[in-house]
Parts: structure tokens; C-alpha cells; sequence
């Protein structure tokens, strides 16, 4: 059958990509990862994967665009608004209590979650003592995380999820006008670390309070997915907390029993105290 | 065409598809022997009552498609709003947030397609009312993998886009109310009642 063959081109696609590039997608989820590859294929104009492979180790140049059509992810400043309204309620008490704070963002893309946080962290006073740290394997995703610039017809979206999150300020005062989209403001950086980190390949780089990382976990297989929360177990301090997408969950990993369901609707965990 | 010819049935539908579904579910048994994974569009920021809509009229089990789920027989799987369902070739759940596929997340499309991939000619793809023409190319592959395709009667649907669409794409495939839906899944899995 024609799409076994296809099945064995993607598998050596990846092994390619990996050995050359050193991004490491054969862990993913094939379900997710066929579709990507399907369209990448059209777009680059090859008929097959194969000649799609064939571009990709013989022409280095389109690999950034490969990268960016199998991790694209587009997400929105408070997406989920009961996330953070949760985390503000619920979770930030327990923060206030630390000197001093660490939140990972991971999985940051084009940084969204991270502006999210660095506001609502203000807002609540705790920004001064919070260190972020964004990570993403895409280096062009990262950069846009970095300039935090946004298109103007996405505002009216992120100003309504902030306001449905609590929001005590108006999300105007973050951002200015500029380069044709909404640029957020350079001060809400000042306490981010941008860093390429992979949650396939690399190992936990600091202790942390609280782990925001949605709707990336969906694209692993069980296997990366265990890997990945095994990270964020070994991260996350005593009763830190793990916030992960609305449709996922801990059920089917080797770690469920590391954490508590802290807030269940919102997908929210908590570190185990004692293991 | 022997009992165990068929893997799973893949439904989708959007406007209109929820009274469709009422008079197909209910009437499956519940030793029916194949999972039926559907998609319907909902609204993408709200909870979707579906699931408990369904199960206390089904003998079915009825639920929300978690991500890494063993897919199981016997089982109706609604896609989450705002999350594509996929079928991962070791027959477990993925969901994906990848863009919306012509306005539309979860698509048909995209649930029939993958489903097709991997069980290519034990599926059954059921394209019911709906106000778009998403669903058309997802069964076109499905009947492209060896697999059936089944279209609710555009004279009888809600909303006659989706039905029209699919047929267009589809003209080999069967068409049917949906009170004689859920007798074709029966007798496809020899299930008398």
C-alpha cells in the first residue's frame, strides 16, 4: 500500500533531520506529525518525502522553514482565560510566600504565554522577584518571542481574554503601536531568559516554582510525553506547580503519581511534597 | 465481507448533525463492536454538552476524546471544541491544536484522514447535516483507503451543504436517513438489534 511506503519515508525524513540538524522529531506523535510533513511537502513543491528529504539535507537554507511547519503553533495572549484567572486566584498565594521566584515557559514559541505571565506577574506585584525563563527549539520563534511584536487585529482578542482573566489594568498599557502590529513593551522582558531547550534532547537547566508548557505536550508520543514530564517533576520544587492545556492531562504518564490535581478543570498540578 | 472486516466508524456533522446523531447512537447495542470517533462544530470557548447530551440516551459509552487514549470498541469519541482528533496508528487519541482547517477546528477532514491512514479499509466514514463542506475530502480519502462511505439525505438533513458536498466528491457513496444509519452499522457487524 502506497502509504506504508510514505510511513518508512517520514520515519527516514526525521532520522535525517536529526542527524544533521539535530532536531529530534521522531519522538512526536505520527498523527500530527504526517499532517505537518504532508504539508510542508506541497508547499516545497516535492512530490514525495523523499525528494522533500532530499531538499532538506542537500539545502540547508529551507530547513529553517521546515523547522517552522513542524512546530508551528499560534497561540494567543491569555488564551484560556480560566487558566489565568486560576493562576491569579488560586496559585499566585501560594508564590507570594517564596523570596524569590522561577517560572518556566516551555514549549514559548512566538511568546504569547510568556507576555501573558510577565503581566499578570506585575499586576500582582510579583514581578520584581520573578525570573522567567522562555524556551523553544525554534530559534526564529524565539526571536519573535524576543520582539513581542503582534498583529493589531489580534488585539481586541487578547484584550478580551485579559479582561475575562481578572485583568486589573487595561493591556493597553503594555503595548505601543508600532511596526504595523501591537509591540509590547521592553520592560516586561527585563526579567526573561530566552533559551533554545529542547524537552526532547536536553536535561533541566534550573529549579523552578511554576511550569507553564500548553498544548505542546499533545504532539509527543507517550513515550517523549514521559520524558518530558520526568523533566518537569526533576524542575519543579516541593508543591511547585505544572500547568498544562485544557486536553491534557496526566492519566496515561509514568509520572501521574509525582503530582496532585491542584486545579482539575484548568489542568493545573502540583509537585508531590513527599516522594 | 466477514464480521471482522470492519475497524471503526468515523462520523462528522455540524448544523443540524446533533438530531442525526440522536436517532443513530440510541439504537446502537451496546456490545456494538467498532469505536466510532466523531467530530461536530461547536463553539470553540465553550464546554461542550455533547457527550452528556448523548450518554444517558445511548447504551453506548459516550465521552470527550482525551489525548493518548486507547481507542476502544463499544465507545463514541466526541472531538474537544477547538482541538483536531487524530487516530494514531497504535489505535490511540491524538488531538492536535494545529491550525483550523478551512475555518474549521476540530475538521472532519482532518479526523477522516488520519483515520483512513490507519485502518484504510475496516472504515466507515459518515458524513452527516452540516452548513459547510467540511467532511468532503475526509470521506473522499476514506473511499479512496478501501474504506465505506455513508452520507445523510440531503432531502432529510437540516442543512443540506455538507450532505451535497461530500456526495459531490462522493457519488459512490451510500445515502441515508438517519433511522437507517444505525441499522446499516448493525448489519455491517452483524448485530441483529
Amino acid at each position: 500500500m502506497p502509504h506504508r511506503i510514505e510511513d518508512l519515508e517520514i520515519r527516514l525524513l526525521l532520522e535525517a533531520i536529526y542527524q544533521k540538524y539535530h532536531y529530534d522529531f521522531r519522538g512526536y506523535s505520527m498523527a500530527s506529525i504526517k499532517r505537518r510533513l504532508a504539508h510542508a511537502k506541497d508547499k516545497l513543491a516535492c512530490g514525495t518525502i523523499s525528494h522533500l528529504q532530499d531538499k532538506v539535507l542537500h539545502d540547508p537554507a529551507i530547513m529553517p522553514e521546515v523547522l517552522e511547519m513542524l512546530t508551528v503553533q499560534v497561540s494567543e495572549l491569555f488564551r484560556d482565560p480560566l487558566y489565568f484567572k486560576v493562576i491569579r486566584e488560586k496559585v499566585l498565594p501560594h508564590l507570594h510566600t517564596y523570596p524569590s521566584l522561577k517560572v518556566w515557559i516551555a514549549g514559548c514559541s512566538s511568546g504569547e504565554e510568556l507576555y501573558s505571565f510577565a503581566i499578570l506577574f506585575r499586576e500582582e506585584g510579583l514581578e520584581e522577584k520573578t525570573m522567567f525563563y522562555a524556551t523553544d527549539i525554534n530559534p526564529d520563534a524565539l526571536k519573535k518571542a524576543q520582539a513581542g511584536v503582534y498583529g493589531l487585529d489580534r488585539i481586541q482578542l487578547f484584550t478580551e481574554n485579559h479582561r475575562k482573566s481578572g485583568g486589573k489594568s487595561s493591556l493597553s498599557e503594555y503595548y505601543t503601536a508600532a511596526y504595523g502590529g501591537a509591540k509590547f513593551d521592553k520592560s516586561l522582558r527585563k526579567r526573561v531568559v530566552f533559551s533554545d531547550h529542547s524537552l526532547v534532547t536536553d536535561q533541566v537547566f534550573a529549579e523552578v516554582h511554576l511550569i507553564s508548557c500548553r498544548n505542546v505536550l499533545i504532539y509527543f508520543d507517550k513515550e517523549l510525553q514521559n520524558r518530558a514530564l520526568g523533566l518537569f517533576k526533576d524542575a519543579l520544587v516541593r508543591k511547585g506547580f505544572l500547568g498544562l492545556g485544557s486536553r491534557e492531562n496526566l492519566r496515561f504518564s509514568t509520572h501521574a503519581e509525582a503530582f496532585d490535581e491542584f486545579a482539575r478543570d484548568e489542568k493545573i498540578y502540583q509537585r508531590r511534597g513527599v516522594l | 465481507m466477514t464480521r471482522d472486516r470492519w475497524e471503526a466508524v468515523v462520523m462528522g456533522g455540524s448544523a443540524g448533525s446533533l438530531e442525526a446523531l440522536t436517532a443513530i447512537l440510541p439504537d446502537l447495542p451496546e456490545n456494538f463492536p467498532l469505536p466510532i470517533l466523531a467530530v461536530v462544530h461547536l463553539p470553540a470557548d465553550k464546554k461542550s454538552m455533547l457527550p452528556e447530551v448523548l450518554r444517558c440516551k445511548c447504551r453506548l459509552r459516550v465521552c470527550e476524546a482525551q489525548d493518548k487514549e486507547p481507542i476502544q470498541p463499544g465507545t463514541v469519541y466526541f472531538a474537544p471544541p477547538d482541538y483536531h482528533l487524530l487516530v494514531e496508528c497504535d489505535r490511540h487519541i491524538a488531538l492536535s491544536y494545529d491550525e483550523p482547517l478551512r475555518f474549521s477546528r476540530p475538521s472532519i477532514d482532518v479526523l477522516f484522514e488520519s483515520a483512513a491512514d490507519v485502518y484504510g479499509e475496516s472504515l466507515v466514514g459518515v458524513v452527516l447535516s452540516g452548513a459547510n463542506s467540511d467532511g468532503a475530502n475526509g470521506l473522499a480519502t476514506v473511499l479512496a483507503g478501501g474504506g465505506v462511505g455513508v452520507v445523510q439525505s440531503p432531502g432529510q438533513a437540516y442543512s443540506t451543504a455538507m450532505p451535497l458536498a461530500a456526495l459531490e466528491k462522493c457519488p459512490t457513496a451510500e445515502v441515508m436517513v438517519p433511522g437507517e444509519i444505525a441499522g446499516y452499522l448493525k448489519g455491517l457487524c452483524n448485530c441483529d438489534r
